[in-house]
């Protein structure tokens, strides 16, 4: 498609031998053009530009912490000393129980979707999921906040405190809000990424190669977990690291549910934050510069980590995809 | 052995018969969880709402009455400022990668509208609080607009290349064998041919911005006053839900309900409306 398109730039009006009244409105063309690609660019210089400012905004706190920063756990206004190692281990941990849930729970429902599902059932079923994903994610904090935190108080980290309570996880007094509660509402959020990315991840994989197993004897599990499986893996786990991206970044649901504490602590069970919960709750009310600049580097750090996260997920589901476009 | 072959048999079974229900059952949670937010979402957001909430401004808490017209407004004007930023950016920017782009140039922006569209939305605040609020020395409903406007643009250009590469070359042949320049080939004929998937990702993303808190929380900070020109403070809807959802006032909670069931119903609405639409296109 690139090519072809290239030889019809030659052939349009531009080249010297034209006539001239065809030259003149390869003019507006140019403008045209260039005016599509002032805007494309547009879109660099914002992402430049946003490390940039970024960096240098954060550079009261990078100077004056230096690396220390994101191993101190000490978060105090009054004495200008901030650390950000409770908000990254807050950020990974809750990270962690969301894919946790959300991964087996999302394979299941994908493995559901494209091979087990009635024809009439498919559609609904996925479009069912893929409106959870709409779902603004405040609306969600709200109802994490009002329905899911009992639930996780009572029910939930009761039994886990009386039955598990010899692990370091689910000691100390139930909450509500915490990391537990945190975790959930991420599992609900990255839900459907997962699942979606699953889902488009198997139905790349050739019939024949269901069909071949089949012809083997195997029951439907063995094709779904020894012909299917195997040939979609890469972009499953893309899908999972992206849901991942996702859960490192949500920023109202998990402020709304995780109870705002700068605590580093194995219990699953007590209030903690998050990177972006802290910056949620504390920009706002930042009173100096170190502590603007300490919040600034949080976001920067944040930045730095979805997009790593974030160009890992791409690469694997797009080669799981254009392996798709090859076979077609 | 054959008696082992007939164990192994029966054993392959039961765990096919296990595997496929748990597979079944987690589509089952996954549906469960979405019915279980919207329906007590819904059922009560429905049972706060009333004429009043939809028509008065708000009151302290204490005094009766009071709703949230300013902020159902607030939502509307930042979706239309951030709309107005970024369709321009966004459209023409599909344009350059679907007709005009050079590969290597058009793979580098292509990957940068993903990594911006990754970015998480409370960074995209903080970056328009730095660029815009610190100094204005102001927060406003125009720097709320810019940070939906750089969660909208990378999305509105990749449906857009997207949409626009569906068109068929023949098309844009047949219009340029016609003689005309190619700029309007684009716009009079390769763009109309993609209008439908333009607008349905045009709509994904405004449902999307509408929803959106984060980026607002030290951009347009939130109001009760509605618009007060451009340069001022400006309430939404979701600042409005967070705002309430933390508030220890019983009257305030239910004003978080009824506005999540306002939002639910702008958001789903439109991704209902959309999808609908477009499948129906489709066949």
């Amino acid at each position: 498609m690139a090519i072809k398109r290239n030889e019809q730039k030659t052939l349009t009006p531009g080249s010297m031998k034209c006539p001239r009244f065809i030259r003149r409105s390869g003019y507006t063309d140019n403008i045209f053009s260039n005016l599509t690609l002032f805007f494309a660019i547009v879109m660099v210089v914002i992402l430049v530009a946003l490390v940039i400012i970024l960096t240098r905004d954060a550079m009261p706190a990078i100077n004056k912490f230096g690396f220390s920063f994101i191993t101190n756990t000490m978060w105090n206004p009054v004495t200008d000393v901030f650390g950000a190692l409770p908000a990254i281990y807050g950020t990974l941990i809750t990270s962690l129980i969301g894919l946790l849930i959300a991964v087996p729970i999302s394979f299941g429902a994908a493995i559901f979707l494209v091979e087990l599902a009635p024809n009439w059932l498919k559609g609904p079923a996925s479009f069912i999921i893929e409106m959870l994903a709409a779902i603004p994610s405040v609306i969600i904090g709200l109802w994490g906040l009002y329905v899911l935190v009992p639930v996780v108080r009572h029910p939930i980290e009761k039994w886990l405190g009386s039955h598990l309570g010899g692990l370091p996880f689910f000691q100390g007094p139930p909450f509500g809000v915490g990391f537990l509660a945190a975790g959930l509402v991420l599992a609900i959020m990255t839900i459907p990424i997962i699942t979606a990315v699953s889902r488009d991840s198997m139905k790349a994989v050739p019939n024949e190669q269901r069909e071949a197993m089949y012809a083997l004897g195997a029951t439907r599990w063995e094709v779904i977990n020894k012909a299917v499986l195997p040939y979609c893996r890469t972009g499953m786990v893309g899908g999972v690291i992206l849901g991942l991206g996702r859960a490192l970044g949500e920023t109202m649901a998990v402020t709304m549910v995780i109870g705002n504490s700068n605590k580093l602590t194995a219990s699953l069970f007590s209030p903690g934050t998050t990177i972006a919960s802290t910056i949620a709750s504390q920009f706002g009310e930042a009173s100096t510069g170190v502590q603007t600049g300490s919040l600034i580097e949080l976001a920067l750090i944040l930045f730095g980590v979805t997009l790593i996260v974030n160009v890992i997920a791409r690469t694997l589901v797009w080669r799981m995809t254009s392996l798709k476009a090859a076979k077609k | 052995m054959n008696n082992l072959n007939e164990r192994g048999h029966a054993r392959r079974k039961w765990i096919n018969r296990i595997m496929l229900v748990l597979s079944g059952t987690a589509a089952a949670i996954a549906i469960l969880i979405l019915a279980l937010i919207l329906g007590y979402a819904m059922i009560k957001g429905i049972s706060y709402l009333n004429l009043t909430l939809l028509t008065q401004a708000s009151k302290p808490v204490g005094e009766t009455g009071g709703g949230m017209r300013n902020e159902i407004f607030g939502t509307l004007i930042l979706v239309a400022l951030g709309s107005i930023i970024a369709l321009p950016i966004g459209l023409l920017a599909g344009v350059y990668l679907a007709e005009y782009a050079n590969p290597k140039l058009a793979a580098t922006i292509r990957f940068t509208a993903d990594i911006l569209a990754g970015v998480p939305s409370i960074v995209v605040g903080v970056f328009v609080y730095a660029i815009m609020v610190i100094p204005m020395h102001s927060y406003s409903a125009v720097s709320g607009g810019v940070a939906l406007a750089i969660i909208m643009v990378p999305v509105v250009a990749r449906t857009a290349e997207e949409s626009l590469r569906l068109v068929p070359d023949s098309m844009r042949e047949a219009a340029l064998a016609l003689g005309i320049t190619r700029w309007r080939a684009v716009v009079g004929v390769v763009i109309p041919g993609a209008m439908t998937g333009i607008i349905t990702g045009i709509m994904l993303a405004v449902a999307r911005i509408a929803g959106e808190t984060a980026p607002l929380l030290f951009t347009a900070l939130g109001s009760s006053f509605g618009l007060q020109g451009l340069l001022k403070p400006i309430g939404s809807l979701s600042l409005l839900i967070y705002h309430y959802a933390l508030s220890p006032y019983k009257s305030q909670q239910q004003q978080a309900w009824a506005g999540a069931f306002l939002l639910i119903v702008l958001v789903l609405g439109i991704n209902i409306i959309v999808r609908w639409v477009s499948n129906r296109k489709q066949f």
